[in-house]
């Protein structure tokens, strides 16, 4: 194994992957400035705003928050909302877990932080990064960093300004994530056959979608196409 | 009321509740990483996470595009074939959107 193909950490990675993270912006800015717009019409501070895009950093689970936000707390409304949020999240579970084999040798200090900033679009730069062949932890760092940066300007912008963004849907840009995704599987590609339990994750996942209320079928279908996976020879 | 519930009640119950929504995001960033550093890999769950990332893709956007009807479906299938035929990532995304907000204009 060439010693580039064994993962490593450069701040020359950090700037590669700050630049990798662009075609994500436009998603993160439309998702963030919505959030930031729905959360001062639903009577949130700036404070609380800002605290859900910084500390929990996970757009739908923030929207979701959203819904159930209370003006005043009591331990089950905290319980619920916590709740709610670990089911939306879990399927960043399975983002770290792909994420392992590449951070396993890295500080756990960076890990700790580099994981803090990890989002779906950081993952799928850093995947495709990864699938050519790339292994500087920095990138995915990078992405991270910038991307979180990002989310917090747009989060302040929507909460200020978010009736001067004129009808969305015109642009495209309310499915701006979802089509970001399917770019990103083109890389993903290696032939009809791996991509088998691809198709058994979508399939799984319209039916529970189709049965089951929130965004369960994220895991179900997911979790479907490992399965898959591992009895495919 | 008890005194955590009186706690919960002041605006420090917001503080509380975007904490403990970031705790369990947090919990859930860093629990793959640890689970899989406990796991020894066999070629079997080797073969299972190489189908993951797809899998979570498809997972995740499918059930929305058909949601979204024909307009997404053709704006997926663009950004795809754009990709495919560029690989560039900016590009499949443009002709993505263009597609979308031209059907829709159309339509």
């Amino acid at each position: 194994m060439s010693p580039a193909l064994r993962p490593h950490f450069s701040t020359a990675g950090l700037r590669h992957g700050a630049r990798a993270a662009l075609p994500a912006f436009p998603g993160f800015i439309m998702f963030a400035v919505a959030f930031g717009t729905a959360a001062a019409q639903k009577g949130l501070s700036l404070g609380e705003t800002l605290g859900l895009s910084a500390f929990v950093y996970a757009g739908a689970s923030q929207m979701v928050g959203l819904e159930i936000w209370q003006k005043a707390w009591t331990p089950s409304t905290i319980l619920t909302i916590m709740m709610v949020t670990a089911v939306v999240n879990a399927r960043l579970i399975l983002l770290g877990a792909t994420l392992q084999p590449w951070l396993k040798d890295e500080p756990l200090a960076r890990t700790a932080f580099n994981l803090f900033l990890l989002t779906e679009a950081g993952w799928l730069v850093g995947t495709r990064y990864h699938g050519e062949g790339g292994r500087d932890v920095g990138v995915l760092l990078g992405c991270g960093i910038i991307l979180w940066l990002v989310w917090l300007v747009a989060t302040l912008t929507g909460f200020f300004a978010g009736a001067l963004v004129p009808e969305p849907r015109r642009f495209g840009l309310d499915l701006v994530m979802p089509i970001f995704f399917g770019v990103m599987l083109v890389p993903l590609w290696k032939g009809a056959k791996p991509a088998l339990p691809w198709l058994v994750a979508g399939i799984v996942s319209l039916i529970v979608h189709a049965l089951v209320p929130g965004y369960v079928f994220i895991i179900a279908g997911a979790l479907a196409g490992v399965a898959a996976g591992m009895l495919i020879e | 009321m008890t005194t955590l519930g009186s706690v919960i009640a002041s605006p420090w119950g917001s503080v509380l509740a975007i904490g403990a929504m970031a705790v369990v995001t947090y919990l859930c960033r860093i629990a793959g990483v640890a689970v899989m550093s406990r796991v020894r890999l066999t070629p079997r769950i080797e073969r299972g996470l190489r189908a993951l990332p797809g899998s979570i893709i498809l997972a995740t956007i499918l059930p929305v595009v058909i949601d979204n009807g024909f307009p997404a479906m053709a704006a997926l299938a663009a950004a795809i074939v754009a990709m495919a035929v560029t690989r560039i990532d900016i590009v499949g995304l443009l002709v993505g959107l263009g597609t979308l907000s031209v059907i829709r204009m159309l339509g």
